[in-house]
């Protein structure tokens, strides 16, 4: 347990530890209970290629997470990964700001971690909800170049929303790229951001799964074509990672 | 010795009785990164519009007590997509394919047979039970007099042979496969998905964005069994039972309930091996209980 409802969960897989990509997510099936048929997908949180070691970092929200925060060391579990396109990261990247809120900060470590390996300096943008939600602090320090961080209460850091000291760093200075994770109201605004401030944006969204391959189509987002339409692309193929021009996250989208 | 696990269907030989069921095994290819498709009896391959289909607004899926809805609203990128750029992919396979086509007309399945005539596939699937689309999908599964006349109708169009896949959301699943029999079709895929619904109290919402869901997986397996075993009361032609089986001797139920061959529909969302762990069980339970030939197991219900 890291904070009252966030629990953080080791596990040795040598193929996961040594492929993940920052963005990418396992998919674990709920060991015991027979009844709790789907997979929960779940970020990579850090990985030790050395030991084979997977860090996943989750929040308890139902009867699945609920189980897996019951788990004792030593205990089997059934994961599919690494899977999904995580957050791509090009060579000419100089600078960058790395937004999260909340649980949605999980894949950004691992992203963070690659970011420093490549010389990127980084601002990292954290928003919880008070003090005591805040996990991870002191690695995402050391992993970046300036961590700041708002709280909605104001018990740590900045009081208010972390969109809106994004804002402000925006106005003193644009980074190469922004790489966002957290709730849609949160996305929506970092979205918006990005486009006045014309900053390449990748985003990473959450969708309710099936398989997690790409094979049922459950899982859809709202992505823009060319002609102007959309079509639904796969969160768990085709993402969980998104251009943030390319994914629409307000639209009412209707089948037809 | 090794059991036989063969079976025969409208005289095209399956390696084994076990199908990817349609729309849970997408076209095969995410699956081939996992397991070799050439193990599987058959693939049914997502549903199939004439034109490209966008599908309903997500979320298109929710769990319920040991199953789930889904809402996809036959998502695909439309018949000659998938006869151009699918298929090859799917035919340097040695597996039966089974083409689900869905239509909003009578006329729009005919033509979807059409197109496929001179395709090297070995079934037509007509899906008259998807509960998921506004127009056509199960409103034509539940009156025997549509059955008859769609069956009829495609079956005039089609060169391969036909299976119909019946919905269980009908008071009579037994005059609906009879009409598909005396229509001249081929086979019987059953069932689809049970309606559903499934509420969120908190939010006091729907869970799924179209409200309405199809029910498949374990949950659905006894309605499954009943239906399989009412109709092979009343037809002779071959069923591939669906609904429900996640293990080996869930493929032997079915199949003693008159099944010749099984689909494997919502498993395959649990685990990407779920159809090949399946034949291995079913071969498994065969040696176990001296049954050296799979086709002993055909209707073999005591009552
Ligand atoms: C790509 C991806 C990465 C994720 N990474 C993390 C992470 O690192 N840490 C974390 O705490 N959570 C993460 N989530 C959310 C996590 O999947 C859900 O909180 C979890 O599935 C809830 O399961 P449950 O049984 O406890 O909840 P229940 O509400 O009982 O679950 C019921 C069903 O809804 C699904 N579901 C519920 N909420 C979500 C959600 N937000 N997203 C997708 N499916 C959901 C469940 O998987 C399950 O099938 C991620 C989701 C996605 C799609
Ligand atoms: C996500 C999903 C998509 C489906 N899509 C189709 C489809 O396109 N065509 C069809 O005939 N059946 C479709 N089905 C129904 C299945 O093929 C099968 O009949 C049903 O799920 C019952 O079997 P199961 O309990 O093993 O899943 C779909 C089912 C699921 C879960
Ligand atoms: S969860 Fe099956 S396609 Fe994404």
């Amino acid at each position: 347990m890291i904070t009252s409802h966030m629990y953080k969960m080791a596990f040795l897989s040598e193929g996961i530890a040594l492929n993940a990509n920052p963005g990418q997510f396992v998919h674990i099936k709920v060991p015991g209970d027979n009844s709790l048929l789907l997979r929960r997908p779940i970020s990579i949180y850090d990985v030790h290629p050395q030991t084979g070691m997977v860090e996943i970092v989750y929040q308890v929200v139902g009867k699945g997470t609920r189980i897996l925060s019951g788990m004792n060391a030593g205990q089997v579990i059934d994961v599919l990964g690494p899977l999904g396109k995580g957050f791509t990261i090009s060579r000419e990247i100089k600078s960058a700001f790395v937004v999260g809120g909340g649980c949605g900060i999980a894949p950004l470590k691992l992203l963070m971690r690659r970011l420093k390996e490549m010389g990127v300096v980084v601002t990292a943008l954290l928003g919880f909800r008070s003090r005591e939600a805040v996990y991870g602090l002191e690695e995402f320090e050391m992993l970046s170049d300036r961590v700041l961080v708002t709280t909605d209460d104001g018990s740590l850091g900045r009081k208010g929303l972390v969109t809106q000291v994004l804002e402000e760093e925006l106005q003193q200075l644009l980074p190469d790229i922004m790489f966002a994770c957290g709730p849609t109201p949160m996305l929506k605004v970092v979205q918006r951001l990005a486009k006045e401030y014309s900053v390449p944006c990748q985003m990473s969204l959450e969708e309710r799964m099936g398989c997690g391959i790409g094979g049922c189509l459950v899982c859809s987002c709202a992505v823009r074509t060319p002609d102007g339409g959309f079509e639904y692309k796969r969160v768990c193929k085709d993402g969980p990672v998104f251009w943030s021009q390319e994914v629409m996250l307000d639209e009412a989208t209707i089948g037809c | 010795m090794k059991p036989r696990l063969d079976v025969e269907i409208c005289g095209v030989s399956f390696k084994n009785p076990v199908i990817a069921a349609s729309g849970t095994f997408g076209f095969g290819r995410e699956y081939a990164e996992y397991v070799d498709l050439n193990m599987l009896g058959g693939i049914a391959v997502k549903g199939l519009t004439l034109l490209p289909k966008k599908g309903n607004p997500p979320p298109r899926i929710a769990e319920t007590p040991s199953g789930i809805l889904n809402s996809v609203g036959l998502q695909n990128p439309g018949i000659d997509y998938f006869i151009e750029h699918e298929l090859p992919e799917l035919l340097k396979y040695d597996t039966r394919i089974i083409v689900n086509i869905n239509g909003n007309t009578i006329d729009e399945y005919c033509r979807m047979a059409e197109k496929l005539r001179d395709v090297p596939v070995h079934f037509l699937e007509l899906n008259i039970s998807c509960p998921n689309v506004k127009q056509g999908g199960v409103a034509f599964g539940t009156h025997p007099d549509v059955v008859y006349d769609i069956t009829r109708s495609v079956k005039a169009h089609a060169k391969q042979p036909v299976l119909v896949k019946l919905t269980p959301n009908v008071t009579d699943i037994k005059e609906i496969a009879i009409a598909v029999e005396k229509a001249g079709g081929d086979g019987i895929s059953l069932i689809n998905t049970v309606l559903g619904m499934a509420i969120d109290a908190k939010k006091r919402r729907p869970v799924l964005a179209n409200i309405v869901g199809g029910l498949s997986g374990p949950a659905i397996k006894p309605i499954a069994l009943r239906m399989v075993w009412e109709v092979a009361q009343v037809v002779s032609i071959p069923i591939i039972g669906i609904g429900g089986i996640t293990t080996g001797e869930d493929v032997v139920e079915f199949l003693l309930a008159g099944a010749t061959a099984v689909g494997v529909g919502t498993a395959n969302l649990i685990s990407p091996t779920a159809c090949i762990d399946i034949v291995n069980q079913l071969e498994e339970y065969m040696v176990q209980n001296g049954i050296g030939d799979v086709n002993e197991l055909i209707g073999g219900l005591r009552v």
